[in-house]
């Protein structure tokens, strides 16, 4: 038989803030499956400051697992496959680690240019520490000052419609000119224009005789158009860059590497773009992976990609980013146990110093978990906010991270992914519990079979279909009534009040017809016509009406609140234990 | 599998390595015997700027006739009412320094004044020998003593004196009673601390440092703004002082000690408590991998703190009471009990 497929077989190394992975991808009878990870504490930091040490004990474990050879003898990861079967064929490198790229964003107006390189810094693992436009009136000097102090590693430099007026660019040009000059030259920031193109070449002739000069194809061609994703490839690559010089071993790795080695979040983005034009443009996919420093929401409709990295926003080092402005109370509402708000607190801010840390108590697990929860809805808020076409009413739903592939149970993951996106609409909902996400990603514009098969193969694990209706009906009462025919030509009935958590008896990898009927106003889906009934296919928690309500409100009362927590928990795991 | 380090050493040698973020001024010299507290090398760094635009000033229309017109050179020290510029002629028009400050940069008929600067400065951390010098940015330090590293520090200072025990047992907490006059210029070792009337009272008395097994996370804010080093054994909320550390620190009391509390965890730094010892140790060692028979510390409910022995290394994944599953070990406590506790959950104690 011909092989459909190249038959390269592939490794993946993802060098995450906690934990450096090793995937193993090949062609089996013309089809790619993922074989196996190897997984080893990243070493990108103290005391080692070189990610090589975590590549070799994950690869390693790799070979463990697939006893397949993997090293040569010089311990360097062998390429190509050799004739007795060891090495690979091809390596790709995906990269989370590193300390936070200090970005300075610089614009003309706060609400136009400033903002649009305010969204470009949110693509990155990077902060932004200080925002000069003209509307700030502060004196020059003191910008100067400003700047200075930020320390920064980059400079985003926007502003200027196309073949617009040069004058105020050349103003902005010339403080992030004096800036460079009075720095040293080792703590000259890079920078990356993408304004006006009309002065793209002089910036490069002038500002590049002091430091690195990227340009980019404007940001905000338009007063009303904003563009990342032309700069979106140059911001990767530069922060990629910039992360090289913390850190010992990438310029190695990327010697053998047989792509350029991609930001983590830019490769999950890349792989929600690619999806996106597979599935529904109405509805729109969305890649959500929880980490331990840094939160990315990846939303992409028709092949157009929002990207977001939060940062410091995680279950680890970035659980800072959460404490800082959480109210206790907004974490215990979602305890199903009394826990005083000072334990909670001391629990999280203990894992921001072991952040490789495993939760050994079901009061601990519900506290990570929580937190988890929260991190969700506030970053899934702040996209909507930033994004405003966008809704909540993704299919499908991709989730990654540690708390979810290690979740105690998938109705566990799956609840707490309800919880924090709060959907709205159909949906079906997707573990990532070996973390192939960025691999796939970085893989896709070479090689776009491979993450097709890949989904195909049932790597990624289907929690279940969420339809999730809004209406605006009092608690208790019917909303939607639901008839779901079965293949086989059974049917059952069911009544979905408001408030309620109602599971569907479709077993994992059954296909059943769903037929709803909405009552009193009910919104069944925002973007998805439903009339004539939809297919769908149970997962392992088999599928699910979410109709408590958007946004979801628990009750006011303590027992109350507490019962309900238990209840939602023991619908989602239901259908497992039936 | 790598493991996390951290070390609760009775003797041993230290090597750390100090050094500037930018170019300055080395102090040391190798060979030079260092205290903790002695700055290794310091810099100065501009804190504030003022741009005289000498073109508009003195209204040249063309940026060549305004440089021309400007009398100092980049890099040069200025006084205030020093002439910066002027045109020259019966009715000289003169552009003067607002300030006293040193010439950054001149360009497009702007001089660029740096009029105030702060030093910065790196401490040697540990009293011991200079090894190293490494010209404009720092110095390696090599010193012998016992050493205890902490999970959190308030970031980067250091302090020397004599330390005083206060911990009569490792759950003690530590009273706004216990802080006794007696007890100004010492570095204090306590138990739990809850109350941020402690640290206020500490740095009014002062201490010269104080080490505590636990904290509540609230107080981080309140230790952050104290300027004299704190460092938190075990970390947030109320945790007994590990075993290993409790044992070290009581037999330690009245001995001249010093304590570093930087917090930079990615960078390498964790805070410190330093012994000072006559004999030389061997090497501390920050690299380790999970074996049977290694001394290990808990993190994490309900066993947080508690320090013990590997004597199983579990093949593949455990299942937790909990339902998690992870690579996993067989520890045996010190109360004989034996516990299966996750891989990411131990730190080994060297």
């Amino acid at each position: 038989m011909t092989s459909v497929v190249d038959a390269d077989s592939l490794l993946a190394i993802d060098i995450g803030s906690v934990n450096t992975r090793a995937l193993l991808f090949d062609a089996v009878d013309g089809q790619y499956h993922f074989l196996a990870a190897g997984a080893a504490p990243s070493t990108w930091g103290a005391p080692f400051f070189d990610i090589g040490e975590g590549v070799h004990l994950a690869v390693t474990r790799l070979q463990e697992i697939t006893s397949r050879p993997l090293l040569n003898s010089e311990n360097r990861i062998q390429i190509p496959t050799q004739p007795d079967g060891s090495g690979v064929d091809k390596l790709v490198v995906t990269l989370s680690a590193g300390r936070d790229v200090r970005i300075l964003i610089m614009g003309l107006l706060a609400d136009v240019s400033l903002e649009s390189a305010r969204h470009l810094a949110s693509t990155t693992y990077g902060t932004v520490i200080e925002a000069i436009s003209l509307n700030d009136t502060r004196r020059q000097d003191v910008q100067l000052d400003a700047i200075l102090q930020a320390n920064a590693d980059l400079v985003i430099l926007a502003g200027g419609t196309e073949r617009g007026s040069t004058r105020s660019v050349s103003k902005m040009v010339e403080l992030a000119l004096l800036a460079s000059r009075t720095l040293p030259s080792d703590k000259r920031p890079r920078i990356i224009y993408c304004g006006n193109q009309l002065l793209a070449k002089k910036i490069q002739e002038v500002v590049g005789r002091y430091t690195e000069v990227q340009v980019t194809p404007n940001i905000r061609p338009t007063i009303d158009l904003e563009d990342l994703e032309p700069a979106q490839d140059t911001l990767t690559r530069t922060v990629t860059s910039l992360r090289g010089q913390q850190m010992g071993g990438l310029d190695q790795l990327s010697l053998v590497s047989a792509a350029p080695i991609t930001q983590n979040a830019n490769a999950m983005g890349r792989l929600m773009r690619f999806l996106s034009e597979l599935y529904d443009p109405i509805k729109g996919v969305l890649g959500v992976d929880l980490g331990a420093s840094s939160t990315t929401l990846a939303a992409a409709m028709g092949g157009k990609l929002h990207l977001n990295v939060f940062r410091p926003m995680g279950l680890g080092a970035g659980m800072e980013g959460l404490l800082k402005t959480l109210e206790p109370a907004d974490l215990l509402r979602w305890l199903p146990m009394d826990v005083t708000p000072s334990d909670a607190m001391d629990y999280l801010w203990q894992k921001t110093l072991y952040p490789s840390s495993l939760p050994l108590t079901t009061t601990t697990l519900a506290i990570e978990l929580a937190a988890a929860r929260e991190i969700l809805r506030r970053t899934s808020d702040q996209m909507l906010e930033r994004y405003p076409q966008l809704n909540m009413s993704f299919e499908p739903i991709f989730a990654g991270g540690a708390v979810f592939a290690h979740a105690a149970s998938p109705g566990q993951a799956l609840l707490t992914l309800l919880d924090g996106l709060q959907p709205h609409g159909l949906t079906t909902l997707f573990v990532d519990p070996y973390g192939l996400m960025s691999a796939l990603g970085a893989v896709a514009p070479a090689n776009s079979l491979l993450p097709v098969q890949i989904l195909e193969s049932g790597a990624f694990q289907n929690l279940g279909a969420v339809i999730c209706p809004v209406s605006s009906a009092r608690p208790g009462t019917v909303i939607l009534r639901a008839r779901l025919v079965f293949d086989d030509g059974n049917e059952t009935r069911v009544d979905v009040k408001q408030g309620s958590l109602v599971p569907l008896p479709v077993r994992h990898g059954q296909t059943a017809r769903l037929y709803l009927e909405a009552q009193r106003g009910t919104e069944i889906d925002p973007r998805r016509r439903t009339s004539g009934g939809f297919k769908i296919i149970g997962g392992v928690c088999g599928a699910l009406i979410d109709a408590r309500g958007r946004p979801l409100a628990l009750p006011e009362d303590s027992g109350k609140r507490k019962e309900t927590l238990l209840r939602w928990s023991q619908v989602v795991d239901s259908r497992r234990q039936a | 599998m790598l493991a996390q380090v951290t070390h609760i050493l009775g003797l041993a040698g230290v090597r750390r390595v100090r050094m500037l973020p930018v170019a300055g001024r080395v102090l040391v010299s190798t060979g030079q015997r260092v205290h903790a507290g002695d700055v290794v090398a310091e810099t100065q760094a501009a804190t504030r700027h003022i741009l005289l635009d000498v073109r508009r000033s003195l209204n040249f229309q063309r940026v060549a006739d305004a440089e021309r017109a400007i009398q100092q050179h980049e890099g040069e020290r200025v006084q205030k009412g020093d002439v910066i510029a002027e045109t020259g002629g019966m009715f000289s028009r003169i552009v003067r320094a607002p300030d006293d400050g040193q010439i950054v940069t001149i360009s497009g008929g702007r001089v660029l004044l740096a009029v105030e600067s702060k030093p910065q400065q790196i401490f040697a951390g540990i009293n011991g020998v200079v090894t190293d010098v490494y010209p404009e940015r720092g110095a390696a330090i090599e010193g012998s003593g016992g050493l205890i590293q902490g999970a959190w520090g308030n970031g980067g200072m250091v302090g020397e004196g004599l330390m005083v025990t206060l911990l009569k047992a490792p759950e003690d907490e530590l009273k706004r009673t216990d802080m006794e006059v007696s007890l100004r210029g010492a570095i204090v070792v306590a138990g739990y601390c809850g109350d941020a009337e402690v640290l206020r009272i500490a740095a009014t008395l002062p201490l010269r440092g104080l080490v505590l097994a636990s904290m509540t996370s609230e107080l981080i804010p309140v230790a952050q703004g104290m300027e004299f080093p704190i460092m938190v054994l075990e970390g947030f909320g109320r945790v007994p002082m590990n075993g290993a550390a409790f044992r070290l620190l009581s037999t330690s009391d009245k001995r001249d000690v010093s304590i570093y509390s930087a917090f930079n965890p990615a960078g390498g730094e964790r805070p410190e408590l330093f012994i000072p010892l006559p004999s030389n140790g061997e090497m501390a060692q920050d690299t380790a991998y999970f074996a049977p028979g290694k001394a290990v510390r808990i993190q994490g409910d309900p066993y947080r703190g508690k320090t013990g022995v590997i004597t199983q290394v579990r093949p593949g994944m455990t299942v937790l009471p909990n339902g998690i599953r992870a690579p996993a070990a067989d520890v045996r406590l010190e109360q004989e009990t034996q516990v299966i506790i996750p891989l990411a959950n131990l730190e080994i104690l060297e």
